[in-house]
């Protein structure tokens, strides 16, 4: 849909087809909320059922899992940059805080990935306890959606290298910020409830 | 891990029933494959319905496949009324019954109700609410493509590889790779999640269609009732989906990588999945029930020739349903150990969902009070509904509570109770829907007469089959058994279901050979509103342009098109025909759909290199959507001005 341009809004709401694109994936979000609620409810069923195996004092290491959140945490501060730059019209700035968020969440990535070859040489695999299933279940999920946001924001990147800062570029970005925002608050849930609360209960 | 089917065992040998199955579907694609060569349609099939992105095709889609589903999964229906017609019958081995009434159940409730439903959602609902499409047109056929591959995969399991066997519930350690190591179960996992995704899509598309792409004045609560049933029920998808989603997930994982999630040897709990199904699985009913409640909401006022009576109650009661529906899930194991108190709160929220549904009821027969009733078959197959889903109605209330259903749980009785509700609750709908907006979708009506044999056929047969069922269930047979022994006091009751099948089956043929006959011979001289309609999307032609409205219509009120007539708004100026802008359309969702089952039949056979190959395919997809610029095409004032001609006389 064309349609009316509103000059008045932001870039990204000025057309009827971004604010529709952008409440859509609102409510994307809403399924992933109940997605995520779905895995962490499984965990918290089945998270004393070690049967002999790791326990999660065992496994988590707070330096590393601190290290991990500070990763994440930082990415989305500097993707919230890339959205100041965007509303300021900079199209350099975009592009550098959206590679800077890039290489920060493929650092978080690589970072988990080691940390689940040091639990699988530990012994720890998600064959081994019902603990260990829902655990790697519910952090693989989230670790695929930063994996699968590191690629999407790339496309992004490319394209608004080559087309600049329009109603269209301007909403994509918009939009995966949105869910790179998301993916934060569902570590931050992570975090607490399964490392925090695994370490010390 | 990676012991997964090997090449020998692909095709499914040694059954006669399954050979002929075989045999069918070969000679069936050949022919499909010949015609459209013969007639030279490759090139029109793909520009106009493998890659199209209008709303009303797509519907027309879901119709179709709703259709076809409707003819499989009533065909198992027949074979185990065959089955059971008398004691010690040998006709299915056990095994073979197994795997007919869990397709059974899913295909009538995931690949028959729902995209039926979602057919006439996509036709309808950007019609009455003066939109030109959905807000997502691709999207919209990318979901179709995910259902279609998601049935198809499931279809093929019977003669490549095994058919699902635990049942359209799929307990688990049933389930499970211990219980059932072909797989079967591999179908049912992926198959549904892939077809789910779709669902899910649709949901999101229609929230935001209806939210977003209202004309001016139609506010929400000016929306028809189709349409308010619709939005909420694409609530309930979006707060449901995503929980079969990861059960779904964790059943693949348990099934192919050897996970405990829900297996007790490694310490899971089987109970979860239970749980976890029926959280998606009892507010599903509901996603398939509301639109269909909305359905003879239109119909009822249309044929009575007045506004809805109790419009807001309406309203109130379908969003009552949708908060209820999330909350009674554990009423479907009330045996399974919750313990009393648990119980109890659970059948007063099942109870409650009487009263909302009671509601509805009760206005529907105040809408038709003093009012001029016609009695077309749309109008039959509503009137039918009312007193068959009270019957459903009344028998859940029995089984809503939890200590008399230690007596009915799982029995036939429980099975009468869903098809007393579902098959009018939905069925007759699509029926009623089929036969009132089918000049809508076609541009000619069905054959009144031909559709009385349907009604009557279809009625007869239905309470045939499943009234006995009530009563052999509170005789003490419980569901799923293949066979029996004589001196029961069953044979008379199930040999009276059978015969109601034969009926029932004779029925749904009397629609097929309306729909042929219809094409065939009805007169093409519709006018755009054959039932004098009271809502938008007979303010256009039928069948619909491609664009639905030249110009956006304006609403003052509910009842939007009967105002415009009793107002005589409902011309056209020629001078204020603009461009109309239209999606262009796209490969892309086809090519989604086609990855999506080779992704998932790799999946499926445990061949997880091949499938990881393959599954960079999707991700080639959205990039291929990602980098897609194309911003569709203006269809120009000349072009609109001499379709809206054709229809309306000169403007």
């Amino acid at each position: 849909m064309a349609g009316t341009v509103d000059k008045s809004l932001p870039m990204e709401y000025q057309t009827q087809q971004s604010q529709m694109n952008i409440l859509g994936f609102w409510v994307f979000l809403g399924a992933e909320i109940v997605l995520f609620a779905t895995l962490f409810a499984t965990y918290f069923v089945l998270q004393d059922r070690t049967v002999g195996g790791p326990t999660a004092q065992d496994m988590f290491v707070l330096r590393d899992v601190l290290i991990l959140t500070f990763i994440l945490l930082t990415s989305s501060f500097t993707c919230g940059l890339a959205i100041h730059e965007m509303r300021r019209n900079n199209e350099n700035g975009v592009l550098l805080w959206l590679a800077v968020t890039m290489v920060l969440g493929m650092a978080f990535i690589g970072m988990e990935v080691f940390e689940f070859i040091h639990y699988v040489d530990m012994g720890a695999t998600m064959q081994t306890s019902a603990f260990l299933s829902s655990l790697y279940a519910l952090l693989g999920t989230h670790g695929l959606h930063v994996t699968l946001g590191v690629g999407w924001m790339l496309a992004i990147i490319l394209q608004v290298y080559r087309r600049g800062l329009t109603h269209v570029t301007t909403r994509k970005i918009f939009i995966v910020s949105l869910y790179w925002h998301f993916l934060d608050v569902v570590w931050i849930f992570i975090f607490t409830f399964v490392y925090i609360q695994g370490m010390v209960m | 891990m990676g012991n997964g089917i090997k090449f020998s065992e692909i095709l499914v040998t040694g059954d006669p029933l399954i050979l002929a199955s075989q045999i069918a579907i070969l000679l069936t694609s050949i022919a499909i494959v010949a015609g459209l060569t013969y007639f030279n349609k490759w090139s029109w099939l793909w520009r106009e319905w493998l890659t199209t992105v209008d709303h009303k095709k797509i519907g027309i889609m879901y119709i179709i496949a709703g259709v076809v589903m409707f003819f499989r999964g009533g065909m198992d229906g027949l074979m185990m009324r065959a089955q059971t017609s008398q004691p010690g019958l040998e006709i299915l081995s056990s095994q073979h019954y197994n795997e007919v009434f869990t397709a059974h159940g899913v295909i009538m409730i995931l690949f028959m109700a729902m995209p039926l439903l979602i057919g006439l959602m996509n036709v309808i609902i950007p019609l009455q609410i003066g939109a030109r499409d959905v807000a997502f047109p691709q999207l919209n056929a990318l979901s179709f493509w995910l259902f279609f591959s998601g049935a198809m995969l499931f279809n093929i399991a019977f003669v490549i590889g095994g058919a699902p066997d635990a049942g359209w519930t799929s307990y688990f350690p049933l389930a499970g790779k211990e219980f059932t190591p072909n797989v079967g179960n591999n179908y049912y996992a992926i198959s549904l999640q892939i077809a789910g995704i779709g669902t899910l899509m649709s949901g999101i598309n229609f929230i935001v269609t209806i939210l977003k792409m209202r004309t001016k004045g139609m506010t929400l609560m000016r929306m028809p009732m189709f349409t308010w049933t619709s939005f909420i029920a694409s609530i309930i998808i979006v707060a449901a989906f995503p929980i079969f989603t990861v059960a779904l997930g964790y059943m693949a994982l348990d099934r192919i990588f050897g996970t405990h999630i829900f297996t007790i040897s490694g310490g899971g709990e089987p109970m979860h999945w239970a749980n976890l199904f029926w959280l998606w699985g009892h507010p599903e009913v509901y996603i398939v029930a509301l639109p269909a409640f909305g359905i003879f909401s239109e119909i009822i006022a249309t044929h009575s020739r007045k506004n809805l009576y109790g419009y807001s109650s309406m309203v109130i009661s379908i969003v009552g349903i949708a908060i209820l529906s999330m909350l009674v899930w554990v009423h479907h194991f009330y045996t399974m150990g919750s313990g009393p108190v648990v119980n109890s709160v659970f059948s007063i929220t099942t109870m409650l969902i009487a009263v909302p549904t009671g509601m509805k009821i009760f206005n529907w027969l105040f809408t038709m009070r003093k009012g001029r009733i016609q009695m077309t078959n749309a109008m039959l197959w509503s009137l039918a509904f009312i007193p068959t889903f009270t019957i459903g109605g009344v028998t859940g209330v029995m089984l809503a509570m939890a200590a008399a259903d230690y007596q009915y749980h799982n029995t036939m009785f429980l099975v009468a109770h869903f098809h007393y509700v579902l098959i009018p609750g939905v069925v007759f709908a699509v029926f009623a829907a089929l036969y009132y907006w089918w000049p809508k979708m076609f541009g000619f009506t069905l054959n009144e007469k031909i559709g009385r044999w349907h009604f009557w056929l279809f009625n007869i047969g239905f309470n045939m089959t499943f009234m006995p069922m009530f009563f052999l269930g509170l005789k003490g047979m419980s569901r799923r058994m293949f066979t029996y022994q004589e001196g029961l006091g069953w044979e008379p009751l199930l040999l009276v279901s059978f015969a109601g099948s034969l009926i029932l089956a004779a029925g749904f043929a009397a629609f097929c050979y309306n729909i042929y006959w219809s094409f065939r011979y009805a007169s093409r001289d519709v006018s755009n509103d054959p039932w004098d309609g009271r809502t938008l999307e007979w303010a256009t032609a039928s069948p619909v342009q491609h664009y639905n409205f030249a110009k956006l219509p304006e609403v003052t009120g509910i009842d939007a098109y009967w105002k415009m007539k009793k107002e005589g708004t409902t011309g056209l100026i020629k001078e204020e025909i603009e461009p109309v802008h239209m999606p262009s359309n796209s490969g892309i969702p086809f090519f989604m759909g086609v990855v999506f089952t080779i992704v998932g039949l790799f999946l499926v056979f445990e061949w997880l290199i091949p499938a990881l190959i393959a599954s960079f395919l999707i991700f080639v997809g959205l990039i291929m959507r990602s980098f897609d610029y194309d911003d569709g095409y203006y269809v120009g004032v000349d072009e609109v001005t001499k379709t809206e001609q054709s229809w309306r006389g000169d403007l």
